[in-house]
């Protein structure tokens, strides 16, 4: 299986110096693609006007957002389960990409409901589950950076993520029933625009393009994981031949 | 392109994922040659790995 | 002098790197703020109204949190020895500790509270009036945090003492923050009369903070 083949390090860096280039490229191609169909051709919407143009960078990081921390979940079975290698490498990596395209989707949110819904935030379910997904990050991603030792900071952090991952849709019904207990002060209609193809189109090229800059960066960042534990390692026993 | 009464908002978000994206893919750029870097230090200091000797990773 | 300053760097730089205070203090910063509309509830009118004195109690806790570390990190690897038997005075040094611990746990915080004010639905000046007030108390949160630090340095099950030393120092900080403010936000008292207090608190215990702790440190053993 592929994937067990690569557990070696170093046979992973191997297969996947010469695939980048290829990514990069094909990525650049698709997003820009998607770019200039968001941006051109797709046609404003009757209720939305061109603020639809926003979706096309909101939805994709959103999907991409949550994709990531399934990905990780699956890493961090690989961890603790099958005790593949590289899975908590890949976890690792995958953090802060994930984190970034959350952040992302969370400022194009804001920048979309203020002309839609006039407000840049408002606490219903969706934001608010989207929110909590963020701070996970942040913490998964203090959790490696707290603990000095990777492979103790891996299983810790495997943990966290797998929690995180049962959680996430329990948050997502408990903020559900906490927004309908308390009553808001003013009530927010969250009416999406109707998906013409027209719109349809540009939006699946953009999650195309979201995918794959996802898969180019994860598995760029992978290696400069490979490459930092090597130099730690190093470092290690340079400081060891000193000490003697 | 006429982006309406809310171009500010359109242009913002676009921009901001410019600059978020734009500064995940350099921070990934930067501490990629950041360990290459230290990777070469540590060579030519003679530090290395028994299995980079044989098979250099990076010629 | 060049001392202070090789300390000032050193400080700065474990900071930031794996294990140091700067990147948790602002995240729990941001649990903490994310926190409050949760038990309060989304009430957007209420939530505007206390959104200010979230932001400063939130930035008081995150302070806290990561001033505890200042002296224990040192304490346990042996280079507060070194710098109380360095022929640099004591407060300067700790002083130079103090601007370090500031740049790196209290500097993110004045610069991250407007982005949390979105989640108040409070507007641009305002933001504005919470993060002046915010940079101009968040020092002497440092200074005054100090002084517990110090106390607590030497004891390894230290726990909550830090907070609970700290704490009622911090109180008056904490008041004229919120009220320069609120004096921003919606009057009727002009926001000069608690912002100039504000900023006399943070020069008495720049002064105070670092006397104080070098006597604690002195006496510890």
């Amino acid at each position: 299986m592929a994937i067990t083949g690569l557990a070696n390090p170093s046979r992973f860096l191997a297969v996947v110096q010469p695939i980048l280039p290829w990514l990069t490229a094909a990525t650049v191609l698709v997003l820009a693609l998607g770019i200039g169909q968001a941006l051109f051709a797709a046609p404003d919407d009757y209720q939305q006007g061109a603020t639809v143009k926003i979706m096309f960078l909101h939805v994709p990081s959103a999907w991409l957002g949550m994709f990531c921390w399934a990905l990780m979940s699956v890493a961090a079975l690989g961890t603790l389960v099958w005790r593949h290698p590289l899975a908590d490498v890949a976890g690792k990596a995958a953090a802060p990409i994930g984190a970034a395209f959350t952040l992302l989707c969370l400022i194009t949110g804001a920048l979309w409901g203020r002309p839609m819904w006039g407000t840049y935030w408002v606490w219903d379910a969706r934001l608010t589950s989207v929110l909590i997904l963020f701070l996970l990050y942040l913490g998964v991603i203090a959790l490696w950076r707290t603990v000095e030792d990777p492979s103790r900071a891996a299983r810790a952090a495997a943990i966290l993520t797998l929690v995180g991952a049962v959680n996430l849709p329990i948050i997502k019904f408990s903020v559900d029933w906490w927004n309908t207990l308390h009553q808001p002060a003013s009530v927010f209609r969250l009416a999406g625009p109707a998906i013409h193809p027209a719109i349809l189109t540009p939006l699946i090229v953009m999650a195309i393009g979201f995918l794959l800059l996802f898969v180019t960066l994860h598995l760029a960042a992978i290696r400069n994981e490979i490459l930092r534990r090597r130099v730690r390692t190093l470092q290690l026993m340079q400081a060891e031949s000193a000490a003697e | 392109m006429n982006l309406g009464p809310h171009a500010a908002f359109i242009v913002t978000a676009y921009a901001a994922a410019a600059i978020v994206l734009g500064g995940l893919i350099a921070w990934i750029r930067i501490d990629y040659r950041l360990q290459r870097r230290k990777l070469a230090d540590l060579e030519t200091r003679g530090v290395t790995r028994r299995s980079d000797r044989a098979t250099p990773t990076f010629p | 002098m060049s001392a202070l300053f090789a300390l000032f760097i050193r400080d700065l730089r474990l900071a930031v790197r794996v294990g140091g205070g700067a990147f948790m203090g602002v995240l729990f910063f941001l649990i903490v703020v994310a926190l409050v509309p949760f038990a309060i509830g989304p009430d957007n009118a209420l939530l505007r109204r206390i959104g200010p004195a979230i932001l400063w109690l939130g930035a008081l806790l995150a302070s806290l949190l990561t001033l505890d570390q200042l002296f224990a990190d040192d304490h346990e690897d042996g280079s507060l020895d070194l710098i109380l038997m360095s022929s640099a005075p004591l407060p300067l040094a700790i002083l130079a500790k103090a601007c370090a611990h500031w740049l790196t746990a209290g500097l993110p915080l004045v610069i991250a509270a407007p982005l949390l004010g979105v989640f108040f639905n409070i507007d641009l000046l305002s933001m504005a009036a919470v993060s002046l007030t915010l940079l101009a108390g968040t020092p002497a949160l440092t200074f005054l945090g100090l002084i517990g630090a110090a106390l607590a340095a030497a004891l390894r099950r230290g726990g909550m003492l830090v907070p609970v030393l700290i704490l009622p120092l911090s109180i008056p900080v904490l008041i004229f923050g919120v009220a320069a403010s609120n004096a921003a936000i919606a009057g009727p008292v002009p926001f000069g009369t608690p912002f100039t207090i504000l900023c006399a608190l943070s020069l008495v215990s720049l002064v105070v903070g670092p006397a104080a702790a070098a006597a604690a440190l002195k006496h510890a053993d």
